[in-house]
Parts: structure tokens; C-alpha cells; sequence
């Protein structure tokens, strides 16, 4: 059986010889490099460009500034974007102009030597600043923009939305303990080890052809068109080996640039960001402020929470509206709380994007919340684990908002995570140092949006396997081939997985949302069970029988129950192709079928999504040293339990699981995106912004993968790409206190922000 | 336009005569003049780890070396482990333990991996951390690397 083992990675020997092909490996013949100029103010109105110098440097062969632009704005949700700056600029490392060279250097050269000239404007660099009265506006013309949910507009807002069940004020008089707080959580960078980049070819009719590093051939494809004006019959996207996304690959911006380019050039175009550029025109997860305020019975029934969430989209809506959203109905918890008010807005500011990052909003709510119920289990004297158990949701239960959640195994991860730390051995005491364990719980969702896959048979009974789904590096691609191998019990080599190519390619939303093993994988388990009841029909056909007296024999094989003769898949493909019934393919496509939000159970205002997937639960445990003269923290161990489902490949969901908990972790204790009093950006190497290292990580994460089956899906599976990230800086920070007494609302827990609160003690 | 000179280098066992800038990194000319993709630009601060190659027998990050420096010390690169198809037993670690994940830092990962169990048959954990920690990887949380490594050196004699 492919479903369960972990076979190699059907790519895994490309990567480690060197022969993967990620984007910059690309050299196309006659390829132009292409180079960006990038805005020095935060925000400013452009008021003119020069660009005869530029244009005078031998070898520059394309130049793109703003009034070269046609086509209205793009974007997400709200549509206030375009590929270069028109009119203003509103961060620092905008795309203002771009250029097209016979090489790097030159290309760098000449976008240094085009000459613009700015009027600044005053910025607004913090939320506060933002929605300070008076303050200056970003987009002035924001009612005008294309809008395809509505909520913001007023001041700097983007987006208002709030989420309410029960009675908040009535309940809050009941409770017999509160506990009241302001959480504050910085940019963090996906800083996935592949920077983004492209490259794009065109055709002698115009016809682009982008190759990608990205989460969607097809959301690229989409974007590109729109912003040349061009149907998307002539925008062709073809994704590379990608080097981790983490959200930071999900939605697209500079692709359109490098079309463009290679489009009034007519040559092809590379455009791969220095790490640098990448750090200042991508994209941050969402910083934010969570004011939240719970509140029990001295049972320790949790029956009341009141949160108020602003996060700082920075200068373009991007993913803001959904991933407000997102953050208002995780800041529940995984709990139930019979009354909850939950409300939120984003707001933009003079600073570069902020946007998808695994979590999507969870792991800001989930700081906060999961905070809070140590505070309360402190004010209870009840030990917290014991808490989560006693609050935690429970199979037909629902989640905020009022989705229907038929299987939950929370109170499994949490008693997982708890009798496996208590059952390890004891590290040794460090005398200099204090020891905490510290528990966190959480859920997420797996789902949304349309996929397709598409199954074909081959003339010798292989399998060709194509879907839209873009492996990032989490094993996507293994794992929907051990899927289609497995419902037709044949080994994984005898089946062919398509690299991803919008000419040919099912439709997929993105390699996101926890979304590839649950949203294709059901795609490609359902096509490949109805090319496998297409071969027993022609297997009956000619084995002279019912298919119900037939079944599939490992290896590729088709016998009559009890009966030792058999027809080969390939004996079914000839007679296909060449005798009868033409060949044999099938294909599935759906659009997430869960239930949306229950109107009657909830008061919802502005959500940027009706349903969402199915429900996932786990529960992190940590065991931290703190020094106390230094307020420096080191993660000794870490237990995280995960309900997957069914785990298609173990080893996949173990390599997501820690590596979630350590991109968590440095968000939790080191990574932060900081700008300085101009707007700029200051932490633009990786040496100043601290992505850890083994050094830094514990030798001890044990993922504990738990599996419960979702019905939904044809072989039970769930997603936990996201989740693992969620629970790493709650379960942290719980630790910290509970070794110091200290309680630190605000990440990245520096020793210095640490030492603050332990000089507090007193 | 650019000032360019020769330069013989030799990669892998094989010499080549390039012609670069006296600016240009090792990374660039054995990507850009010599074709040789498997070494990844990961950061350009010698930070990620991930253009590690061996020059010599002395592990590098080759988006700080000088190409015109190099000289007539042997430079080795992701492409000059395996022998063939025949993978080296430190890929093989990697792969069968589920340790390569999006595979970008993998090349530097694989390098120094190798450098280290060329000093050190049967380093143990601490040893290996320490070797790592000139490389970052952003998929795995480097458990698996470390397991891979580890359980190579439990099976050498």
C-alpha cells in the first residue's frame, strides 16, 4: 500500500545532486536581465520620470515606468495595486521603474540612472499613526477601486469585520475570574531560501510564456493577463522547483513586471530578486495588536471573551480582508466559549505589504488567546493543561462563526503532548539557568477554493497524474502520486506526475491554506477511482464477467474473485486505444463543499469568505531555559501532536510538523522586520534578520502525528502545513512564565523585551 | 563594457578557461560562465550557507570568493558528489530519512555534510550540529538532517 509509508521523494535525488531546476537555473537564449529602481520615500507623489539616460546605456532594451501602464489597477480582494508605482509611492522599495538589459550589471545600471522626481508626503508608519485624525491618506481614491467585499475606505482603513456569538456584556457579569491584555506581534518574513523571481519568454504573435517559482501557475496566469491587458489565452505559466513558499509565493506582484519587459523588448526576461529586494518588495505576515479580555467561573468553565484586533496591512490590501477574517474566527480558540465578540480592521500604512504567511492570521489571535488561558489557569489555580481539557472542543461541536466540526481529537493532541513530556527523561537542571514547560492548543482549517485533478491511462498501464497543486517543498507532488498509486494498487513509479503548466494543468486556487492534501488530494482520489472503474468495465468486457466480480491485484493487475487469471492495466489500455472505448482518463474538479457560516447562530459583518475546510487540531508542548541576568531563551524540547487525518506519508507530515514549530519558534523569540523613522527598512540581510539556525533549535522536536479520518475526504486526510507554525509562540511564552512568573505580550520575546519583564516581578 | 579577464579554473575535475570580471564571485561564474546550477544564490552575505562548495579541501561560501582567487585549488560542488548516478552515502542519508524538503539549501547542506564525515567518520550529534550551523534551512527545522547525518555515523564501522 503506497498510503502510510514514506517513500523517497520522487524528486528528492534532483535536489540532492544539484539537478532540480528552480528559477534562476533558467537561461533562455537571447535572455535580457531585468532590474528594478525602487522608491527611497515611504510615501511621496511621483512628479516626474527621466529616463533618456537610462535609455542611452548600451544593451538596456526595455524601460517600464508607471504612464507606461494601461490597465486598471489589480490586486486581491481590493484592487489597489499596479506592477510599478503610478501617481505616489507608498513604501520604501516600491517598484517605481524598471529596465531590461543584455545583462545584470547593466540592467542595474541603467535602473539607477533613471531619474524621478518625488514630492514626499508625510508617512504613516504605525497603526497609530494611521488612524490618528489628520493623518495623511494613502489611497485617496480608494472608493473608487475595484472592491469584491466591501469594509473599509474611511481614514486608512481597508477592512472592518466582526464576528459575534452570545451575549459578551451579560456573560462577562457571570464570570468569577477576567483576565484583560494587549498583545502586540511584529512583520515576520517568510524568507523562503529561494528569493522570488521569474522568468519570461514571448513568442513571435505575443504570446507570453512565465516560468515561476510560485504557489499557482493558475493565480499567476490570472494576474499577469490582467495587468498586460491581455486574455489569458496569451499568458502561459509554467511553475519551477519551488524553495518554500510559506505564503510568500501566493499571490503575485512582480511577474507582471518581467512580462511586461519581456513583451516591449521581445526577448526574454529574467527578473530574480536579490535577497535584499525580496525582503523590501514581497511581503510580511501581518503585524498586529490584540486587546482580549476572557473571562470563567471558578469551575473554570470558560464562558465569556471580548477581543479587538487591528492589524497593519502595510501600503496595499493584498490578502488583509481574509486574513483579518481568519484572525477573528481562530481568536476564539479551539475552546468552547459560549459568547464571543470578536472584532477587527486593517489599516494601511507607509510600509511594504503585509500579506499570506503560513497561519494566516492564526498565529497572531493564537498568541493572545492561548496567553490568555495560562492567565486565567494561573488566576484559577487550575494546572492549564488541565483547563484546555476541560474547555476543549469536542467532536459536533462547532467552530466560531458556526461551522458544523464532526470530528475533533483536541483533547487527544493535548493529553499526547502532556503524557509524552512527562514521560521523557529529565534533562539535567542548569544551575544558571530556570526551566518552564509551557502548553499551547490550537486548530486551523484545510480546504477552500476549487482544484481538479486529471488521471490518465497509458498505453504500457502506467499512470499519468496531473494536477495544479505546485509541490513548495512540503512533498506535494509524492504525496498525490502515493494517493492515485494506492487506489489503484500499483507501485508509485508506474505513475507520472505533471509538472505544472496553465496550458495543461487542472485548475488549482493555490498551494496554500493547508489546502494541497485535502482539496487535490480528494480531487485525485476521486478521477483515479473512476479510471479505475472505467479499466473494470473493459476488464469485464474481457473477461467475460460482472465488474462486480472483479477486483484490482496488486502490481496493475485485474482478476475475477477467486479465480487466478487476470488482464493486465496494459491489456485494458491496448484494447482502449485501439479496439474499444477510446482512451481512458478521468477527471474531478470541486470547489470546497463545506457548510458556510450560520447566520442564525452568529452576527457576522464583513467576513472576506463564507466556509473555509474542514477543522484540524493539535497542541504543542515546550520545555524552555531562561537566564535570568540576560532574558535570552533557549527551546530545549518540543512535543507537537497533530491530527492529520490519515497520514498519507508520515515522514511529509513529521517534516512539516518541525519545521513548522521552528519557523513558530522564530517568530516567537528572533525574527522581526523593523523600519526605521524614515520608513526604511533596516532588516534587509539575513544578518539582521535572524532566521535560526540548528544552533538555535532544539535537538529534540518530536511530531507526534495523530490520525483521525476525515469523512469527507476519500481517504481520510487533512492538512498541516499551517498548524504547526501556530501553537510554537504561545506554548513558548506560557513557558517563559511559568518558569519566571514573567508574562510577555509581545513578540518576538528578545531577552531584552524578556529581561523587561522579569525586572517587573518586583 | 565590463572589464573582463581570463580565468582557468578547475571544478569538479574538469578545467575550465572562463572569462569574468576580477569582481566576480566564485557563485557567479559557476553558475553564469561554467553552467554549473546545482550551488544556489541564497542570500549574497555568506549568511544561508546556501552556495557552500568545497575549495581545496576547506568548505566556502562561493558567493564570497573571488573567482580570480581561487588559483590552482580544486573547487568541488553539489555536482562533483555522486559518482555518476551512483549517490554519495551522504545523499543517500538525506534522502531516505525525509530530509530534503524544498531541496534549495540542500546542495550547501550535502557539502557540508561531506566535508565534515571526510574529517570525521563518526561524528556525534553536537558535531554534527556544529557543522550545520553554517547553513540555514527553512523547511525541516533541521531534525531530520541532523537524524540523517546521525544515522550515517552510526553506520560506518
Amino acid at each position: 500500500m503506497s498510503i502510510g509509508a514514506s517513500p523517497p521523494r520522487i524528486e528528492a535525488a534532483d535536489k540532492a545532486t544539484g539537478r532540480a531546476c528552480y528559477v534562476d537555473d533558467i537561461k533562455l537564449p537571447g535572455m535580457l536581465y531585468g532590474a528594478l529602481l525602487t522608491s527611497p520615500h515611504a510615501h511621496a507623489r511621483i512628479l516626474s520620470y527621466g529616463v533618456e539616460g537610462a535609455r542611452a546605456i548600451p544593451g538596456v532594451k526595455a524601460i517600464l515606468t508607471g504612464p507606461d501602464l494601461k490597465t486598471p489597477r489589480a490586486g486581491g480582494i481590493i484592487k489597489d495595486e499596479s506592477m510599478v508605482a503610478r501617481d505616489k509611492v507608498r513604501y520604501v522599495g516600491e517598484p517605481v521603474a524598471a529596465v531590461a538589459a543584455v545583462d545584470a550589471e547593466t540592467a542595474r545600471r541603467a535602473a539607477a540612472a533613471i531619474e524621478v522626481q518625488y514630492e514626499a508626503l508625510r508617512a504613516v508608519l504605525t497603526i497609530d499613526d494611521a488612524l490618528a485624525p489628520g493623518a495623511p491618506i494613502l489611497h485617496e481614491q480608494f472608493s473608487a477601486y475595484v472592491q469584491s467585499v466591501k469594509g473599509g475606505g474611511h481614514a486608512n482603513t481597508i477592512f472592518e469585520s466582526s464576528l459575534l456569538e452570545g451575549d459578551v456584556d451579560v456573560a462577562f457579569t457571570q464570570c468569577d475570574v477576567i483576565v484583560e491584555g494587549t498583545f502586540e506581534t511584529q512583520a515576520q518574513h517568510h524568507v523562503y531560501m529561494e528569493t522570488n523571481g521569474c522568468v519570461a519568454d514571448v513568442d513571435a504573435a505575443g504570446r507570453i510564456t512565465l516560468y515561476a517559482t510560485c504557489q499557482s501557475v493558475h493565480h499567476i496566469q490570472q494576474r499577469v493577463a490582467e495587468e498586460l491587458g491581455e486574455p489569458m489565452a496569451k499568458v502561459r505559466v509554467i511553475a519551477t522547483r519551488v524553495g518554500g513558499g510559506f505564503g510568500g509565493k501566493h499571490a503575485s506582484n512582480i511577474h507582471s513586471i518581467a512580462a511586461w519587459l519581456a513583451r516591449a523588448s521581445d526577448r526574454p526576461v529574467k527578473l530574480v530578486l536579490s535577497r535584499m529586494q525580496d525582503f523590501e518588495v514581497q511581503r510580511s505576515r501581518h503585524p498586529a495588536r490584540i486587546w482580549m479580555k476572557t473571562g470563567a467561573r471558578h469551575d473554570g468553565t470558560i464562558i465569556a471573551r471580548d477581543v479587538a484586533i487591528t492589524t497593519d496591512g502595510g501600503a496595499y490590501a493584498d490578502e488583509s480582508p481574509p486574513v483579518l477574517t481568519f484572525a477573528l474566527m481562530m481568536s476564539r480558540g479551539p475552546y468552547r466559549i459560549a459568547n464571543v465578540r470578536a472584532r477587527g480592521r486593517a489599516v494601511y500604512t507607509n510600509k511594504l505589504r503585509a500579506g499570506s504567511f503560513r497561519g494566516f492570521g492564526n498565529p497572531q489571535a493564537s498568541f493572545a488567546a492561548e496567553s490568555q488561558i495560562d492567565e486565567l489557569a494561573t488566576k484559577l489555580s487550575i494546572d492549564p493543561l488541565e483547563l484546555r481539557l476541560k474547555n476543549a472542543m469536542r467532536p459536533n461541536d462547532t467552530a466560531f462563526g458556526g461551522h458544523a466540526v464532526p470530528s475533533c481529537i483536541l483533547r487527544d493532541c493535548l493529553v499526547a503532548v502532556r503524557d509524552a513530556q512527562r514521560s521523557a527523561t529529565p534533562l539535567p537542571p542548569r544551575p544558571d539557568r530556570r526551566r518552564g514547560v509551557g502548553f499551547a492548543a490550537m486548530s486551523h482549517v484545510s480546504g477552500l477554493m476549487g482544484t481538479a485533478a486529471e488521471v490518465q491511462l497509458r498505453t504500457d498501464g502506467s499512470i499519468a497524474l496531473s494536477t495544479g497543486c505546485v509541490d513548495l517543498g512540503q512533498g506535494a507532488d509524492t504525496t498525490m502520486m502515493q494517493i492515485c498509486a494506492d487506489a489503484l494498487r500499483i507501485p508509485i513509479d508506474r505513475v507520472s506526475y505533471a509538472q505544472q503548466d496553465s496550458d495543461s494543468s487542472p485548475y488549482n486556487w493555490k498551494t496554500a491554506g493547508s489546502r494541497s492534501t485535502y482539496m487535490t488530494g480528494r480531487a485525485v482520489a476521486v478521477a483515479t477511482v473512476a479510471v479505475r472503474d472505467k479499466m473494470l468495465e473493459h476488464a469485464g468486457e474481457i473477461l467475460e464477467c460482472s465488474t462486480a466480480d472483479l477486483e484490482l491485484r496488486p502490481g496493475g493487475e485485474i482478476g475475477i474473485k477467486g479465480v487466478p487469471s487476470a488482464v493486465t492495466f496494459k491489456d485494458v489500455a491496448l484494447r482502449s486505444l485501439f479496439q474499444a472505448g477510446g482512451p481512458i482518463s478521468a477527471s474531478h474538479g470541486f470547489v470546497f463543499d463545506g457548510p458556510p457560516f450560520d447566520p442564525k447562530r452568529a452576527t457576522i459583518h464583513q467576513l472576506a469568505f463564507q466556509n473555509l475546510g474542514v477543522y484540524t487540531f493539535g497542541a504543542h508542548c515546550v520545555e524552555v531555559d531562561i537566564d535570568e541576568a540576560t532574558g535570552a531563551v533557549e527551546v530545549r524540547r518540543a512535543w507537537c501532536a497533530h491530527d492529520v487525518g490519515r497520514a498519507i506519508n508520515p515522514a511529509a507530515c513529521e517534516g512539516q510538523i518541525q519545521g513548522g514549530f521552528v519557523q513558530g519558534m522564530g517568530y516567537a523569540l528572533t525574527e522581526q522586520m523593523q523600519w526605521n523613522s524614515e520608513g526604511w527598512l533596516t532588516t534587509v540581510t539575513l544578518a539582521d534578520y535572524k532566521v535560526p539556525g540548528v544552533l538555535d533549535c532544539p535537538a529534540e522536536i518530536h511530531p507526534i502525528v495523530l490520525e483521525d479520518p476525515e469523512p469527507s475526504h476519500p481517504v481520510g486526510a487533512k492538512g498541516v502545513g499551517e498548524p504547526s507554525l501556530v501553537g510554537a509562540a504561545p506554548a513558548i511564552a506560557n513557558a517563559i512564565c511559568h518558569a519566571t512568573g514573567a508574562r510577555v505580550r509581545s513578540l518576538p520575546m528578545k531577552p531584552e523585551r524578556v529581561l523587561k519583564e522579569l525586572e517587573k516581578r518586583t | 563594457m565590463n572589464n573582463v579577464f581570463p580565468i582557468r579554473i578547475t571544478v569538479n575535475g574538469e578545467t575550465h578557461e572562463v572569462r569574468a570580471s576580477p569582481s566576480a564571485t566564485l557563485l557567479e561564474v559557476l553558475r553564469e560562465k561554467i553552467g554549473l546550477t546545482g550551488t544556489k544564490h541564497g542570500c549574497n552575505h555568506g549568511v544561508c550557507g546556501a552556495c557552500t562548495v568545497l575549495i581545496g579541501d576547506k568548505l566556502a561560501r562561493s558567493c564570497l570568493a573571488l573567482a580570480a582567487d581561487i588559483g590552482e585549488r580544486k573547487v568541488t560542488t553539489v555536482e562533483g558528489i555522486a559518482a555518476g548516478r551512483e549517490l554519495s552515502a551522504v545523499q543517500r542519508a538525506l534522502i531516505e530519512s525525509g530530509a530534503i524538503q524544498c531541496g534549495f539549501c540542500t546542495p550547501g547542506f550535502v557539502i557540508a555534510l561531506t566535508h565534515l564525515f571526510a574529517h570525521n567518520p563518526r561524528p556525534d550529534r553536537e558535531t554534527i550540529r556544529a557543522a550545520l550551523s553554517g547553513n540555514l534551512c527553512r523547511c525541516s527545522g533541521y531534525v531530520k538532517i541532523v537524524g540523517a547525518a546521525e544515522r550515517l555515523a552510526e553506520a560506518r564501522p
